[in-house]
């Protein structure tokens, strides 16, 4: 089953510079785990230690916002499209 | 995805248009940061995207995922860059802070920081924020 994953800039020094790839899995947290065994080190900037998905990063399955989804455990079918964005944020506040 | 592969030239050419829009925006947002994004052809800001603040705060800001999206692939979608990312401080200088370096996701924009310290006389200044070095870039208001 294979899904397109956008990367954005920052993350494609993991993916050997490439804006698209494919990966496979039945949910987000399978695909990404496809992803890091493909390209070592990329899941670790998507999900964190505990496992969840890491509070700056926006994931979208088909251009929907995967929190309003089922974050992590949403499913993913062949065709789908994954885009991956990191947030813009900041502020004042140190 | 939006490519902001292009080099930044040490200086920003602004428009007054867009300069006075973001100063705007950020005195409506007043006491709450505002954000947005600047966007353009060829590295030339041509358009202002004024955004939601989805943190509704006084001292941070993040664009709303869904938004954020959309925008992105509306500037994508005329062939345009993304050249910059705004927000306001609106009781600290125009300087990046620790959270806007630690935040700092795109290091090719141009990070713009409009403060409203002095709420009469606005500052608005541009930085390249890079691995969380800070670099100022020389504003031209045009």
């Amino acid at each position: 089953m294979a899904v397109t994953v956008r990367i954005p800039t920052i993350l494609r020094r993991h993916v050997g510079g490439e804006p698209f790839v494919e990966a496979s899995g039945a949910t987000l947290r399978e695909l990404l785990q496809d992803l890091e065994r493909r390209y070592p080190g990329f899941g670790g900037s998507i999900v964190t230690e505990d496992g969840a998905l890491h509070r700056f990063i926006n994931l979208y399955v088909n251009d929907e916002d995967v929190r309003y989804l089922g974050s992590l455990e949403t499913a993913v079918k062949d065709g789908d499209t994954v885009s991956i964005l990191p947030a813009v944020a900041g502020g004042e506040h140190t | 995805m939006i490519e902001t592969g292009r080099r930044i030239a040490p200086r920003v050419s602004l428009p007054f248009t867009i300069r006075d829009a973001m100063i705007e925006h950020a005195r409506r947002e007043f006491p709450k940061e505002a954000c947005g994004l600047l966007g353009g052809p060829r590295g030339t800001i041509e358009a202002i995207y004024p955004m939601r603040n989805a943190d509704d705060s006084a001292v941070t800001y993040r664009l709303d995922p869904t938004e954020q999206l959309r925008v992105f692939r509306e500037i994508e979608d005329r062939g345009w860059d993304l050249i910059a990312i705004y927000h306001s401080h609106t009781h600290s200088e125009a300087y990046p802070s620790v959270t806007d370096r630690r935040l700092a996701f795109y290091p090719e924009a141009v990070y713009v920081l409009v403060s409203l310290a002095a709420p009469e006389d606005p500052v608005v200044r541009a930085f390249s924020i890079r691995d969380g070095d800070v670099d100022e870039l020389e504003v031209t208001v045009s």
